[in-house]
């Protein structure tokens, strides 16, 4: 059954969760680009979604008019007062506005450091190759869930300091917050095992202290005090959640292209210094995040009539397929020299574990390509996930 | 060739690093500075115009002197 009431207007009436544009939405945007190319729903609130690359951007910066406080487009609803709640800052800073914004960034960002980063690539390389190990003699892998999903939620684990064993604990949490998001019971489950998970790990490191980011974040002082338990446990929630999901849709999407785009494939296999160009293109094609913005007073944007309290949409992959910004926009093209793209965001939300993503994505297409330079989809169904993360699912795949 | 990076624009995405590390610097906020005062040897201009075509906010800039 499908998960939403058919959309008959894309552009008053639009809805991410459609089953036809979570498995297809360029189709949708290219539509929209040139007919409306910002448009509305009042589906799970008033939302709009723009699809050109200058207003996605140029809305990215007007962080006055448009805050982060609210980056999810499926409204929760939620009794408790926000100063009474756990989370009373929500995920910080992907959740948070300057000043606020500035500060808890700045604790995360040297954690995903271009030198830190480098340290975690060979644990990460030995993590693809294993896997590979696992399945490469039966000739057959599910791309997604046998490869792309194991992949990022160890390597964050180990930098959070958690165990790596509850790997498939941690991805059912994700999945139930972000992509279940429409679902109460699943959401609130899924936010439960989260929140009591670090509230317990938080727990054990006032005594043991470890050298791992939860406990770095515990015992930073900012302007002289500690900071406040909400924003310890609200940002490692985020690492995790940002993390997980959505590096593991970017592999996904990625290794769906070269099972579908031989040509691109074998190149890809056979001239590997093209992987730094691939990354990013790969990357601008199949951007897999959309976060929100709340609009915060009443404006009017490209002649739409924008009121308080109404989402936006920060549609970062639909601007990378906009032929305005990119020649041969819908295409691959995997030596790509010009690649201005905003897969990662654009403005001071600027994806903060982008250095981290980049080298997960490298390394796991690296790992595949040397030990399965030929493969293609096995037939069966691919599934996707859409709404605010779009990546593959399940993605069985066959090689010789 | 001479080139900078606006320090009000840059925003961390470690594109022109990626692209020119011999002509980049990145701290560990991500962000990222020219080695010192931006010349660019002649056989890094084609690096140097790359990393200006692949920077999202538009941060690294040719100087005109």
């Amino acid at each position: 059954m499908p998960r939403t009431q058919a959309v008959r207007d894309w552009a008053t009436d639009f809805d991410v969760l459609d089953d036809g544009y979570v498995a297809d939405p360029f189709a949708v945007w290219d539509r929209l680009r040139g007919t409306c190319p910002v448009a509305h729903t009042d589906r799970r609130g008033s939302t709009w979604l723009p699809t050109r690359y200058d207003d996605v951007v140029a809305l990215a910066h007007d962080i006055d008019h448009f805050s982060s406080l609210k980056i999810s487009v499926i409204p929760v609803e939620d009794e408790i007062a926000p100063e009474d709640r756990v989370l009373p800052y929500g995920l910080p800073p992907i959740s948070s506005d300057p000043p606020l914004h500035t500060w808890t960034r700045r604790l995360l960002l040297p954690w995903f450091s271009h030198r830190r980063v480098d340290g975690y690539e060979a644990m990460t390389r030995q993590l693809c190759s294993g896997l590979v190990d696992s399945f490469v003699d039966t000739g057959r892998a599910d791309a997604a869930a046998g490869y792309a999903q194991q992949i990022p939620v160890r390597v964050i684990a180990h930098i959070l300091g958690v165990p790596t064993e509850l790997a498939d604990t941690f991805t059912g949490w994700v999945r139930d917050v972000l992509e279940f998001a429409d679902d109460p019971v699943r959401r609130a489950a899924g936010a439960d095992g989260l929140l009591n998970f670090f509230i317990a790990e938080v727990a054990r490191r006032r005594t043991e202290p470890g050298d791992d980011l939860l406990s770095e974040l515990m015992h930073s002082e900012v302007d002289g005090k500690p900071v406040d338990d909400g924003i310890v446990l609200g940002t490692a929630a985020l690492v995790l959640i940002a993390g997980v999901d959505t590096t593991w849709s970017a592999i996904g999407s990625s290794l769906w292209h070269l099972a579908t785009h031989p040509g691109d494939r074998r190149r890809l296999a056979t001239e590997p210094d093209l992987m730094p160009t691939a990354v990013e293109e790969l990357l601008r094609a199949y951007s897999p995040v959309t976060m929100a913005r709340e609009v915060v007073e009443d404006i009017e944007f490209e002649g739409c009539p924008m009121q308080a309290g109404d989402k936006v949409l920060m549609n970062f992959p639909g601007a990378n397929r906009d032929p305005e910004a990119f020649d041969r926009a819908d295409a691959v093209v995997l030596d790509r020299a010009v690649n201005r793209h905003v897969a990662f965001g654009s403005g001071i939300h600027r994806c903060a574990g982008s250095n981290l993503a980049r080298m997960e994505l490298r390394v796991a297409l690296e790992e595949w390509l040397a030990r399965i330079p030929e493969f293609r989809l096995a037939g069966d169904e691919v599934t996707w996930a859409g709404g605010q993360v779009r990546g593959p699912r399940r993605l069985p795949v066959v090689f010789p | 060739m001479r080139i900078r990076v606006d320090p009000d624009k840059c925003e961390g995405h470690a594109r022109c690093y990626g692209l020119a590390p011999e002509l980049f610097d990145v701290d560990d906020y991500g962000l990222s500075t020219v080695k010192g005062d931006g010349t660019v040897p002649p056989a890094l201009e084609d690096k140097a115009r790359l990393a200006i075509a692949n920077c999202p906010e538009y941060a690294v800039e040719e100087l005109d002197d």
